[in-house]
């Protein structure tokens, strides 16, 4: 999650991150880990980050930040596959879930 | 059964599009050119494959799916055949064919899970799914956000600033072979030696092993 700021919108924090922020904590999956009355419509993610395990990355020179994923248990918190959305080569985007009621097999390759 | 293939490019259709126009799929062919595959099911190397059954579950986490074809020599083989390959994309070629892969036992495995669902003894219950995911932690975490930093910045014009991020990612994950070959592949297409970075493809194979590349499959 690429940032210019520090403060972020609860939205903008779910959908980047899968972390949905609720009143018993930051939720993914059924994992909720305690945030102690963080969170908000609008908050600092500094704090949050630390409670996750999510690296800030700052590029001082460019007044950018980059959030990574979160240090918690296994990259996959459960079997329900994140819904993926991407850039479709016939154009649009395309989202992983609109396959659901068939088995999919996802292949990730690239050029080089 | 659908496939949906995702080309991990930080240039996206400018790099994936020639290889996804010689295939002309009639799958849906996406591209992540934020290496999303990386922190979202834990991809690492390249090509892997990840089985999702009808209720969006995740059977099969990624895991190496080579299909058994050097690229490169498909291509030289081309109509006019190449008789005087690269000496460096050559030793690229046979070191690949020095790494264990199984793609025959992946291939079956796949069919037998498609024509038998959960009865495959191949299907994995959800808790085993987790279980072989890679570990999250903090170095991952980094590697993960430095990336994405190198990947807006090469974007946005700055190649050398990116550089500094793909190191970063590189020292901190070195296990993760998408970030070191799509950053050595920026700074020479064929991945050969530069002053940009340490190392390249060939000599972190010989150095690491062939064995290093790819997990070995477990199934």
């Amino acid at each position: 999650m690429i940032l210019d700021s520090l403060t972020v919108t609860n939205d903008a924090f779910r959908d980047s991150t899968g972390w949905a922020i609720k009143p018993q904590g930051a939720c993914k999956a059924e994992m909720c880990v305690p945030l102690g009355g963080l969170g908000g419509d609008e908050f600092d993610v500094t704090p949050i980050a630390e409670r996750l395990g999510m690296a800030i990355v700052h590029d001082e020179a460019r007044g950018l930040w980059a959030l990574g994923p979160d240090s918690v248990g296994q990259v996959l918190k459960s079997a329900e596959a994140p819904d993926l959305t991407l850039p479709e080569w016939k154009g649009g985007e395309f989202k992983l879930s609109s396959l659901r009621g068939q088995k999919v097999f996802v292949l990730a390759w690239a050029s080089w | 059964m659908e496939f949906v293939t995702v080309g991990l490019d930080l240039n996206g259709w400018d790099s994936a599009g020639p290889w996804v126009e010689r295939a002309q799929p009639t799958h849906p062919s996406l591209v992540d050119e934020a290496h999303l595959m990386d922190e979202l099911f834990g991809v690492v190397n390249v090509p892997s494959g990840i089985w999702i059954d009808e209720e969006g579950m995740i059977v099969r986490p990624p895991e190496t799916a080579y299909p058994g074809k050097v690229t490169q020599l498909e291509v030289w083989a081309e109509n006019p055949p190449v008789t005087d390959p690269d000496p460096y994309l050559l030793a690229q070629a046979e070191e690949t064919m020095k790494i264990q892969v199984r793609p025959k036992k992946y291939y079956y495995a796949l069919r037998d899970w498609v024509a038998n669902g959960r009865e495959s003894k191949h299907w994995l219950p959800p808790d085993e799914v987790v279980d072989r995911s890679r570990p999250a932690g903090p170095d991952v975490s980094e590697a993960a956000a430095h990336f994405e930093l190198g990947q807006h910045l090469h974007k946005a014009g700055e190649p050398d600033a990116a550089v500094e991020h793909f190191r970063a990612a590189h020292r901190l994950q070195p296990e993760n072979w998408t970030y070191k070959r799509q950053a050595w592949s920026l700074a020479d297409p064929d991945q050969k030696p530069t002053d940009v970075y340490e190392t390249d493809w060939l000599s972190d194979i010989k150095k690491y092993g062939p064995e290093s590349y790819y997990a070995p499959l477990d199934m």
